[in-house]
């Protein structure tokens, strides 16, 4: 049982690192996400490794710590409405709009890479825009994205909403593994993005998805979030949020069901189509 | 409105009692057969909606219960779903070609089931 300062002391750090809501009283959430952390990093319990947290200096372990709480999105075509409207609807219609230039696309809360490997999966057979899509990824969490470039998935986590005519298509057996090909890992850039920064260096996007992150945020960060969203998007971009997601100002829902939003000054592309 | 039927088949009695359970549970009324002979004869009596297939069974596998049904009149219409130890991509292929909708590998979970059956439009 985690003592309730050091309880509060966790909540403390992921706000003030990463924005996320932690409610403290969940000791059980507490100890089954940081359990595995102790091991890891070899403390012979939690509370050690937040003894060591709370002397300081030791930032990597921090982020360790942080990252560990994020609840990572974990599924092949997680909605898969979606992905069907993305890559028959919009970004046709994004592609014919944009003349030859590429369509930028940035999964922003990337995890280990589920999402972004689904839209690689069904863009690179898509006619005309296998070759017109950049494929950007961040997450917060280093080790998410290591797994994530990784590509090698657990039997277990290709069957969570991957078709299996896709899986024989798109993957390789490697040992007990199956890994992603080649060719479709490297349709992604990835970045470790940390949503609470300035995150203009990375340039302007067609196509922002940040699904599933926001509920896990404080309402400050939030709100901070979704501006540094809403002002990444091209013009007449679209940000596509977790079902039900409420995005406030600055963006209009298009079709709330699935969670894709426009930002509010920009043209209607997808109606326009 | 009547619920939907899935017909399990597996050799293994205890792979029947979960895969009837996680079914039951989804809403479908559940048949069961213990090798694709035994399959055949209720396809022939009744075609359920889905079928759950073990591969390696006795008298009949899996392989070949597939090929003989979709080659029978209105034998298209039942969505099979390989559920089999074999985790080879060359054997799901394999499957796949021969006429299966979709593929579980063991061991499953309610989780997958579901996701698979949903993912075929055939949720009861």
């Amino acid at each position: 049982m985690i003592p309730t300062t050091n309880r509060i002391y966790l909540a403390a750090l992921c706000l003030a690192r990463a924005g996320l809501r932690i409610d403290s009283d969940k000791t059980y959430l507490l100890e089954s996400r940081l359990g595995p952390v102790a091991r890891r990093e070899g403390f012979p319990s939690i509370e050690a490794l937040i003894e060591k947290l709370r002397d300081g200096g030791d930032e990597r372990l921090a982020w360790a710590t942080v990252e560990a709480m994020l609840l990572p999105e974990a599924e092949f075509f997680r909605d898969r409405r979606m992905f069907e409207t993305l890559s028959g609807e919009v970004l046709p219609a994004m592609a014919r709009a944009a003349g030859g230039r590429p369509l930028r696309i940035w999964s922003a809360a990337c995890g280990t890479g589920q999402e972004i490997y689904s839209l690689a999966m069904l863009l690179a057979d898509a006619a005309g825009l296998g070759d017109r899509v950049e494929l950007f990824a961040s997450d917060l969490s280093e080790r998410a994205l290591e797994k994530a470039q990784a590509a090698a998935f657990s039997q277990f986590e290709v069957q969570r909403g991957l078709p299996a005519r896709l899986l024989v298509r798109c993957f390789e057996k490697e040992g007990e593994a199956f890994v992603l090909s080649p060719r479709l890992r490297q349709m992604v850039r990835w970045r470790r993005v940390n949503l609470l920064d300035d995150v203009s260096a990375l340039g302007r996007f067609d196509v922002i998805l940040c699904r599933n992150l926001l509920p896990q945020l404080a309402p400050e960060a939030k709100d901070r979030v979704l501006q540094s969203l809403s002002g990444a998007l091209l013009p007449g971009g679209r940000l596509v949020l977790g079902p039900g997601e409420a995005a406030g100002r600055g963006l209009t829902a298009i079709d709330p069901a699935i969670g894709l939003h426009a930002a509010a000054t920009g043209d209607d592309v997808r109606s326009a189509a | 409105m009547t619920s939907k039927t899935c017909l399990v088949v597996d050799d293994s009695r205890v792979i029947r009692k979960v895969s009837r359970r996680i079914l039951e549970e989804m809403g479908f009324e559940v048949a069961e057969a213990a090798d694709g002979v035994e399959a055949m004869a209720w396809c022939a009596a009744v075609l359920p909606d889905v079928i759950l297939l073990d591969w390696r069974m006795p008298n009949m596998d899996g392989l070949e219960f597939v090929r003989r049904l979709r080659a029978e009149p209105n034998g298209a219409a039942p969505k099979v779903v390989f559920c089999s130890v074999e985790s080879d991509l060359d054997a799901i292929r394999e499957a796949l070609d021969a006429g299966a909708d979709e593929y579980i590998m063991k061991p499953f979970d309610g989780g997958i089931v579901a996701g698979k059956l949903a993912a075929l439009g055939v949720a009861a």
